[in-house]
């Protein structure tokens, strides 16, 4: 196990490291030093401030020196400055995170509910009529552009049931510690279109791993031993079949920066993926670079944390 | 009448039991999986109909420029005077504008037909990049192996670590975006699945006595990649295709929308509904219904049909993309 981990671990950092590399030339290369720290320096571009940026990033200095710098910094946690905002990235990273992480993990826990719920609905009556309900809802969902989606909701409910929905606002975010109601209130439709879009997968994985598992010997065996259905559904058939929803579920919540993307920009929530959007809106390239490693560290850090509980739980998984 | 059936067909006494004509001298027939798939494929109602609506969104995309004509309208062109209220927003489907028209009174039913040419341009060619990129990376690395296979993983592992959108928009925004832009973006980004499919599915037959009896003859490994192997995983690529063609459509309306996708004025449907998303409060619901509805009845129906074949191809089922 504990070789496993070592490899894992610096598999996981080599891929960071060589991400890092892909995302620097993807910003630093340029015509030219000018011509970089003026992209650097945004719509608000002063010669004091290319020449400062020059300065700062070591612009003049090779390419392999420019990316040890900034790497350097990464290293130590310092995702640069925003001169268009006068503020660390960091600091407006900072401000962002919460209302992406309020997104997500709500969304999270329906989708994730739901899927398992349906998946297992289907599986244990498959080819009925609710499972090919679930399934062409499932098809349909995940046919959907999370966009029309979102914007079919707001149709819905904010406007068409407008009279007997008023608690349903659309557009903004209230923060948890501020006022506990309105959080839950302005993020129901984000999580909902958010959830619907994402479930789809999970009740197809569900429903397909479950059928697999239904059909091994031991569920026979506690069958003919008399166990009831539902506690064979629930105590042996489903913890077996749940672990690769788990898997998927570390590794979707690790790709969530994308998916919030359009979500947080639909829905007025200032979020990280609402903050990147601004950002290519005014050219603030300190900040799209910023969240864009931040976005690699997470998938990566996801993937391993998903594949060493894997390990933990499947022991033939180590041997590779 | 001998215990034993007649293979040959010869026995009178036999009946077709679906025509119920009697089989006179009729042999049976070898059927390759192809025409197994091809032949569960027809008797399923549901990709008949998927095939059928990917048929006609495929005609009025290339007929737009007709349905221009008969309306009179082109896709940019603006009509200040019938085309908008008094106060400039816009007018609602009638029998000049079909489906309305938009902010800018431009026709949107036209529109609609020219944001489909897009669409299906996209979702095409962006596949066709991802399914080419994929086999080519599948097959070496699943016929060779070794460290080929372990540098193409680790290739894969970094286009992975960083969300598809979030490369996708640093991407078209450091680039500057177009049309052949978003295709080679969505393209690229995306060929880590089939790649992954092709990879699999080459490492399970390449042990098998025909590849051994080809090296024998002293095949090349090029020759036996594309030759032999290639042509066992292509129901798997013909899957993967067709899943990911609306994935391509929903990844380019999504970039537009986000405005970083195909520039204005080219209509496009994520762009028409990035636009829309401003007027439907207004009670300008057409704007935002007709696109949306084309967007997710193509991408629907290239779904549909992809799951159909996927379950022709494999009858015990799967999941969606599972």
């Amino acid at each position: 196990m504990i070789w496993f981990l070592v490899r894992r671990t610096i598999q996981a950092i080599v891929v960071l490291w060589v991400s890092s590399i892909v995302i620097f030339l993807l910003f630093y290369l340029g015509p030219g030093p000018n011509q970089v720290a003026r992209t650097f320096a945004g719509r608000l571009a002063t010669p004091a401030r290319i020449a400062q940026i020059k300065h700062d990033l070591h612009l003049d200095q090779p390419l392999y020196l420019q990316y040890g710098h900034w790497a350097g910094n990464l290293l130590q946690g310092n995702l640069g400055y925003d001169y268009y905002k006068g503020q660390s990235v960091n600091s407006v990273i900072g401000s962002a995170a919460p209302e992406t992480i309020s997104l997500v993990l709500g969304a999270a826990i329906i989708w994730i509910a739901y899927g398992v719920f349906s998946g297992v609905v289907s599986a244990v009556k498959p080819r009925s009529f609710v499972d090919r309900a679930f399934t062409a809802s499932a098809l349909f969902f995940y046919s959907m552009a999370s966009f029309v989606l979102g914007l079919s909701l707001i149709w819905i409910f904010a406007y068409k049931l407008s009279p007997v929905t008023t608690f349903f606002p659309f557009h903004g975010y209230v923060s948890i510690t501020a006022n506990p109601g309105q959080w839950f209130e302005y993020l129901i439709l984000p999580w909902l279109t958010l959830a619907l879009v994402s479930a789809a997968t999970y009740t197809r994985l569900t429903r397909s791993s479950m059928l697999e598992v239904l059909g091994e010997d031991y569920i026979k065996t506690a069958r003919s031993k008399g166990m009831s259905e539902k506690r064979l559904i629930t105590r042996h058939a489903l913890r077996a079949a749940l672990t690769p929803v788990v898997t998927l579920a570390g590794l979707d919540i690790g790709t969530s920066l994308g998916g919030v993307i359009v979500i947080e920009v639909l829905f007025g929530i200032p979020g990280l993926g609402w903050t990147l959007v601004q950002a290519i809106d005014v050219q603030d390239d300190p900040i799209i670079l910023g969240i864009t490693v931040l976005a690699a560290v997470f998938v990566v850090v996801a993937n391993l944390i998903v594949d060493i509980l894997y390990a933990a739980l499947d022991p033939r998984v180590r041997l590779y | 009448m001998s215990m034993v059936p007649d293979i040959t067909g010869t026995d009178p006494g036999l009946e077709n039991p679906l025509t119920g004509a009697g089989l006179v001298a009729k042999k049976i027939q070898g059927r390759s999986p192809w025409r197994l798939a091809y032949e569960r494929l027809r008797q399923d109602r549901a990709a008949k109909i998927a095939f059928a609506t990917i048929v006609v969104i495929v005609l009025l995309a290339i007929f737009a420029p007709v349905f221009a004509t008969i309306t009179g309208h082109g896709p940019n062109q603006q009509f200040i005077t019938i085309g908008e209220n008094a106060n400039g927003g816009p007018v609602p489907p009638s029998g000049t504008f079909w489906f309305g028209t938009d902010s800018n009174g431009r026709d949107l039913f036209v529109r609609i037909l020219y944001g489909a040419r897009i669409s299906l341009t996209v979702g095409v060619l962006a596949t066709a990049i991802s399914i080419a990129l994929g086999v080519l990376f599948g097959l070496v690395a699943g016929y060779i192996g070794g460290w080929v296979d372990s540098l193409i993983a680790r290739l894969v592992d970094v286009m992975l670590s960083i969300p598809f959108l979030v490369l996708a928009i640093a991407l078209a925004y450091r680039v500057g975006p177009s049309l052949w832009v978003v295709i080679f973006i969505v393209g690229v980004l995306s060929f880590t699945y089939p790649a992954r499919i092709v990879r699999g599915q080459v490492i399970s037959i390449k042990g098998k006595e025909y590849i051994e009896a080809a090296r024998a003859l002293g095949s090349g490994p090029w020759r036996i990649m594309f030759i032999d192997l290639l042509p066992n995983v292509m129901a798997q690529v013909i899957v993967y295709g067709t899943l990911l063609i609306p994935l391509a459509i929903v990844a380019e309306a999504t970039l537009s929308y986000l405005g970083v996708g195909i520039p204005p004025p080219t209509s496009d449907w994520g762009a028409m509904i990035s636009d829309a998303s401003g007027y439907f409060q207004y009670g300008y619901w057409w704007y935002l219904l007709f696109p949306s509805v084309a967007l997710l009845i193509t991408t629907l129906a290239f779904n549909i049909l992809g799951d159909s074949v996927r379950d022709a191809f494999d009858p015990r089922g799967g999941g969606l993309f599972v």
